[in-house]
């Protein structure tokens, strides 16, 4: 550990406010806050729990909506699954939020057992996906895609910007079953508006095409893979974009179609450890159907990452988007 | 650093040194809080009393060897109290005053939120809410295995109450009758959604604390002399029981203006507060000094 101490500008660590927007992104604010109170509006049995986090998960836009329906059950995780688990076993369809570190790591049997072995109709909403805080490993939910892959029957969602949150809830509510969705929260950024793109449960989504290199990415790292593919069209690389939003069930027949066409380095790219995530189940469903492209992972070391500021961070691990051009244009 | 240990006749003067420290606590706590323009400060100015006592009157401590097996274990189970312990551990000589200006940045000791694994002093890596009173209960269940006679202190927030881990725990506690546990409960009625009775009622605590079987005091956290009485009680007490001291503090106590600003987990200081914050500290009589 380095203890001296240097004048340097001083990059602040984000904590329980983090905003993943950069300066002058076009934003808009609460996404899923928003969504699911205009849905609750036509739709009695959505009702909102969350553990003492419901300002930072943008839930309170829902519970100011309808103070009625909203439960506050305190920072009890494990008491927030098992009870939403309840009140859908009365034919309700709640959406429990907290962090996703909590959900994952504190409440995992309560998920495993209680919602999802009889398969209830409860909806896990949680902020602070991957490395979106610089807080420290207790925030940092590096590995919560792998251990929710890990459940039978539980859809998984890993939404991009503010659209693909607004349109995953409709989605989420439609379906039937447990979902495990990562928020965004805040400013959330709006890119997916300037392509043809609607999110489809269990659909992966080509958002360009290109020749050189395909990258396979899901949540903020999609964001990131389009503003790479943008800069490497000096003539770099001729990059497509394949966005799979939905981890759980996984789009096998696109994701297997997108990476046998020849020549195309594959790139996975996702907010998540190397361990377990979009990037390991992509690698077992090529090789299991025998496609063999050239393969590369961009993704979080498995390692408690460092606190600091959420940039420095970012490069330091090799998700930011200088940090992904220079890994591919080394690599082709 | 240590005060003297209480006789009558010294009181005043333990009071009035243990003020001092706990004035210099709040002063390390706002300018590492200047530092990143934010912070978890009316917590580290709310609890600054309980960890001048603490550090400057109760705990067994070799400053210069942190890991010294003969030590008192000081577990702070709400990490994001990071701030006040780090000020507590610069009171106490543990870390020097100069890291305070790393706070919070890239590559420091002091990361936000408190972490064994980055600090010397630091017993536990805390963030996670609802860890510590278990873990003390092993550190406990250890240092009586060992025959260790040292005491393990749990500091907790209020918010705390609502996790079933720390239930567990207070529950255990007492089965094995762990008399070298004591756990501070720091009541500030403040959670991240809003006032504690708002996020799950939890009083009356005394009675639950009591109930589970363990020795209770409730004090005024921000009355030294109290928190003192608090804190010889708990460790020369007789019982075979657990110790927890459930102390109601104050948000932002010491500075006037954060006192009064509208209670909330994260408060609002703007880059020019931090210098009149640290004024009116000083202009404030130390608390405890008029008793
Ligand atoms: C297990 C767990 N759940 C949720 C959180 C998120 N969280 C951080 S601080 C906080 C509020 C806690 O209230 P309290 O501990 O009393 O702190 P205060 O607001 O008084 O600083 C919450 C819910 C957490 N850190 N750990
Ligand atoms: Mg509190």
């Amino acid at each position: 550990m380095n203890t001296t101490v240097e004048k340097k500008p001083r990059l602040t660590t984000s904590a329980m406010i983090a905003s993943i927007a950069q300066e002058g992104q076009r934003t808009k604010p609460a996404p899923f806050g928003h969504a699911l109170a205009k849905l609750a509006e036509n739709r009695p049995e959505i009702v909102g729990m969350t553990a003492d986090l419901a300002k930072y998960t943008d839930l309170h836009i829902f519970a100011k909506a309808f103070p009625d329906r909203f439960f506050q059950m305190g920072i009890a995780e494990q008491t927030l699954m098992a009870a939403a688990g309840g009140m859908a076993k009365e034919g309700f369809t709640p959406f429990a939020t907290t962090y996703a570190v909590f959900a994952s790591r504190r409440a995992y049997d309560f998920i495993h057992q209680v919602i999802a072995e009889e398969s209830l109709n409860v909806k896990i909403a949680c902020g602070l996906p991957g490395l979106t805080t610089g807080y420290g490993p207790s925030h940092q939910a590096t590995e919560d895609i792998a251990i929710m892959r890990g459940i039978p029957g539980l859809t998984i969602i890993d939404p991009c910007d503010a659209l693909d949150v607004e349109q995953a809830v409709t989605a989420v509510v439609a379906h039937k079953g447990p979902v495990y969705m990562r928020l965004l929260r805040g400013n959330v950024p709006l890119v997916l508006d300037e392509y043809d793109y609607r999110f489809e449960l269990g659909k992966a989504k080509l958002l360009r095409d290109g020749h050189d290199v395909l990258i396979i990415s899901s949540g903020i790292m999609t964001m990131r893979a389009l503003e790479v593919a943008k800069q490497m069209s000096d003539g770099s690389a001729d990059i497509a974009v394949l966005h799979v939003p939905t981890i759980k069930p996984l789009d096998e027949a696109t994701i297997i179609r997108e990476a046998n066409r020849s020549g195309r380095l594959v790139v996975v790219a996702e907010n998540h450890s190397t361990v377990g995530g979009l990037g390991e189940a992509v690698a077992a469903t090529l090789l299991r159907a025998g496609v063999a492209p050239e393969f590369r992972q961009i993704a979080l070391p498995d390692a408690f990452l460092a606190a600091g500021a959420l940039p420095t961070l970012h490069d330091r691990y090799g998700i930011s988007t200088a940090s992904m051009v220079s890994a591919i244009r080394h690599w082709i | 650093m240590k005060t003297p240990s209480q006789s009558p006749g010294k009181q005043d003067n333990v009071l009035s040194a243990l003020s001092r420290h706990a004035t210099n606590i709040r002063r390390h706590a706002l300018r590492m809080g200047e530092v990143q323009g934010q912070g978890y400060i009316a917590q580290a100015l709310g609890i600054a009393d309980v960890l001048a006592v603490a550090y400057c009157h109760a705990l067994n401590l070799r400053p210069e060897d942190p890991e010294w097996e003969g030590r008192d274990r000081f577990l702070l189970s709400h990490g994001h109290y990071a701030i006040a312990h780090y000020a507590a551990l610069i009171e106490a000589g543990v870390i020097p005053a100069e890291e305070l200006e790393t706070y919070g940045c890239d590559d420091s000791r002091l990361p936000m939120s408190g972490m064994a694994t980055y600090t010397p002093g630091m017993e536990m890596s805390g963030g996670s809410l609802g860890l510590g009173l278990p873990i003390a209960v092993g550190v406990a269940l250890g240092l009586r295995q060992k025959g260790n006679p040292a005491f393990v202190y749990n500091s907790m927030s209020d918010g705390e109450l609502d996790e079933g881990s720390t239930w567990e725990a207070a529950l255990s506690a007492a089965h094995f009758g762990l008399s070298n546990l004591i756990t501070i409960v720091d009541i500030n009625k403040q959670q991240a959604d809003g006032p504690s009775h708002q996020i799950m009622g939890f009083e009356p605590l005394a009675d639950k604390w009591t109930a589970f079987g363990w020795h209770v005091r409730r004090i005024d956290g921000n009355d030294l002399a109290a928190v003192l009485s608090a804190f010889d009680e708990a460790r020369n007490t007789a019982e075979a029981k657990p110790r927890v001291i459930l102390s109601d503090t104050l948000m932002g106590r010491g500075v006037p203006f954060l006192e009064e600003r509208e209670k909330n987990h994260f408060i609002r200081v703007d880059a020019s507060e931090w210098q009149q914050a640290i004024d009116a500290l000083d202009a404030t009589p130390a608390a405890g000094a008029c008793k």
